[in-house]
């Protein structure tokens, strides 16, 4: 997962030298983002349905510690056993001690972002519990030892002939078969196994209902189902704001979760969780890890509003350009980039500036975050808490004092048009950040104030 | 403090100051074919629609498809041919894993995204829709409703340890984008929707001219005594 301390540039330099995997990638999520086009376009009221949306999860922010307890009564009433943990630490001991007092070493899991966040696989790996992934994305990345790219497609920066070979390996498949439709089955057969035998299954959880204590998990593989009616142990990991006010609230989120996440009408089952079956135990653990804190930024904390469609990121041009890896955090892209300065600001000052601020993702994320306002501020948060590097830090001064000196701006430009012109080695090297991926422009022979100046009279 | 009054406390402290929760009802659309779109977006979404009279049509169907000694389970209220209706599954999930085609009544269907919703009271266990190969789903055409919103309004508090939406086989994408259908569920998704033919409704109203004629009987006999 850690990718030591290399930047979002430094990472994405290194996903950008296979140019052909890169345009593949960009490709692909854009046929994506095309499809939820197609889905939002033909259903009628998709603005009105986004903008209910958004409002629903704007109450749910500003009456939470309510909606909380209210669901903590009713899933306890229902059966289900509910815990809570401040952070990361706590979750994960929390799902250790769960597995440890019921003499179960090995845990069959669905897809969820907050583990990720967590790092839970690599804490039970390292306490001799066996994890084994269950989303085929996630146990292509799990058998590759790599965290997923994306929150929805975990392995699209994986090209099929990669994942043949590691099935090869670890599966049994033929050598250099890279059938998606026979790696699928190999996989199918391989997991089914693995449902039948384990005791403990932990899933995600996509909405959690105040009103009637229930949660929902979404899938199109069905895994989590397979997971959780099997075992003896159903834990539930959620963070807090997953809260949904009714029931009734849950259809107009199941409209839009698919349609903007891959461009489906609804995924294949949206199971509702209500009690154990009999003997079952269920467990939700309430997780918050950092987001009451930014439920208290007042400038950030809609960011918590999100769904995990992902729809941001098949979108974002530098998303599609540069890898989720390149991002280094559980979560990628534009959301990822508002949620992780929360997290640790020094650790991901990069990121709010991994963006070209286009707005992109604010237009089509289903519950209206404003994505792109939201990484402009981060970025004057970072840079006033001094978290940027010293030559970003000293070249916005230069920029500042450029621009705020006519006289400094005017001779700048003469002597940039200069420089271009007569001596173009001094910019075109390697020096030079931007000369890297692109050609310096053609120098104009004047700049357009002194162009104005000598025609205005004419 | 426990991390739980922790994490209360700390969230009150940073709610802003509570909004309003929007009304649900402008979102319901206009009035749509509700058959006619169930059937086109399950279709696109790879289950297959088949309109039936009789539930024989589903016992032929099960017969041409699936091999003598694959285990089928009906989970229906009637009979299909000779196979039984089996109300409960009393054997640990785990032994369902053989099950080639589970039969299962589905009380709705949403037609804006060809999904189906199953109480666990009409699954025997929880894992049955999920761990059969084959999937076929019995249900009246008049229980289609055209959006989720209409959905959650007919669900209302309806009471249910477990209850699903399945909207066609299961399926991934995950190696490059290449779709295949039967990840760990079900490999597809058959529904047979049923209407009342001819025949059955001239019964139905047989059926009521018997009752009523039993009524008519008992009032005359009761004049003639206390008249």
């Amino acid at each position: 997962m850690e990718s030591g301390l290399k930047d979002h540039a430094e990472l994405a330099a290194i996903f950008n030298k296979d140019e052909n995997r890169v345009d593949w990638h960009d490709e692909t999520l854009w046929w994506v983002r095309q499809k939820r086009d197609k889905m939002a376009h033909g259903l009628p009221g998709w603005e009105a349905l986004r903008e209910a949306a958004s409002q629903i999860k704007d109450n749910v922010l500003s009456n939470l510690n309510e909606y909380l307890q209210q669901f903590e009564v009713n899933a306890q009433a229902n059966g289900i056993i509910v815990h809570w943990a401040a952070d990361a630490k706590e979750h994960n001991e929390i799902v250790l001690e769960l597995l440890l007092k019921n003499g179960i070493r090995k845990m069959v899991k669905s897809k969820s972002m907050l583990t990720e966040e967590c790092h839970l696989n690599e804490y039970l790996e390292q306490q001799g519990i066996d994890v084994i992934d269950s989303d085929l994305g996630e146990r292509i990345v799990q058998l590759a030892k790599e965290p997923p790219s994306h929150i929805v497609l975990p392995c699209i920066h994986k090209k099929k002939e990669e994942i043949g070979d590691l099935f090869h390996i670890h599966l049994g498949t033929p050598a250099g078969n890279a059938d998606p439709q026979l790696l699928t089955e190999a996989a199918r057969q391989h997991l089914r196994e693995v449902f039948l035998t384990r005791k403990a299954a932990l899933t995600g959880v996509n909405f959690a209902v105040a009103e009637t204590g229930e949660f929902v998990v979404c899938t199109n593989e069905g895994n989590a189902d397979m997971g959780a009616h099997l075992a003896d142990i159903h834990i539930a990991s959620m963070g807090i704001e997953k809260i949904i006010p009714q029931r009734k609230h849950l259809g107009v989120f199941l409209r839009l979760l698919a349609r903007s996440a891959t461009g489906q009408p609804i995924t294949t089952y949206s199971s509702h969780f209500v009690k154990p079956r009999d003997g079952q135990q269920m467990h939700i653990i309430i997780v918050d890890n950092g987001r009451s804190i930014q439920l208290g930024r007042e400038d950030f904390r809609n960011s918590l509003k999100c769904i995990r469609c992902g729809a941001c990121m098949n979108t974002c041009p530098v998303y599609r350009r540069s890898g989720g890896h390149s991002y280094h955090t559980a979560i990628a892209g534009p959301i990822g980039a508002i949620l992780a300065p929360n997290l640790d600001m020094e650790k991901y000052a990069d990121l709010p500036f991994a963006s070209t601020l286009c707005g992109s993702c604010s237009n089509v994320c289903p519950v209206k975050i404003d994505i792109h306002q939201q990484l402009y501020k981060w970025r004057q948060v970072i840079v006033q808490k001094g978290y940027t590097t010293t030559a970003k830090k000293a070249s916005m001064k230069l920029m500042a004092f450029t621009l705020s000196s006519p006289a400094a701006y005017h001779t700048g430009g003469k002597v940039g048009r200069w420089v271009l012109k007569h001596a173009p080695f001094a910019v075109n090297n390697k020096f030079n950040p931007w000369f890297k991926q692109r050609d310096m422009p053609e120098p104009p022979e004047q700049s357009f104030g002194e162009w104005y100046n000598e025609n205005r009279k004419k | 403090m426990s991390s739980r009054d922790k994490i209360l406390s700390a969230v009150a402290a940073s709610q802003p100051r509570l909004s309003l929760l929007p009304d649900l009802d402008i979102l319901k659309g206009g009035e749509i074919n509700v058959v006619e779109k169930f059937t086109e977006v399950l279709t696109a979404i790879g289950g297959k629609v088949i309109n039936i009279a009789r539930l024989d049509e589903v016992t032929a169907y099960i017969e041409m498809n699936t091999a003598a000694g694959q285990r089928v389970v009906n989970l229906l209220s009637d009979s299909l041919g000779m196979r039984a209706p089996q109300a409960d599954i009393k054997d640990l999930p785990h032994t369902l894993d053989n099950i080639e085609l589970a039969v299962l009544q589905a009380d709705m269907g949403i037609a804006e995204n060809g999904a189906i919703w199953l109480n666990e009271n009409r699954l025997g266990q929880r894992v049955t829709p999920f761990i059969c190969q084959h999937l076929v789903v019995i249900m009246d055409k008049s229980n289609i409703v055209p959006t989720m919103h209409h959905a959650y309004e007919k669900i209302g508090d309806e009471k249910y340890g477990f209850a699903t939406f399945i909207a066609g086989p299961s399926k991934t994408a995950d190696i490059e984008q290449s779709l295949v259908l039967g990840a760990h569920g079900s490999r597809s998704m058959t529904v047979f929707l049923r209407i009342f033919k001819q025949a059955e409704l001239v019964k139905l109203f047989q059926n009521y001219l018997a009752k009523t004629k039993v009524a008519i009987i008992l009032t005359l006999v009761y004049m003639s005594v206390f008249c």
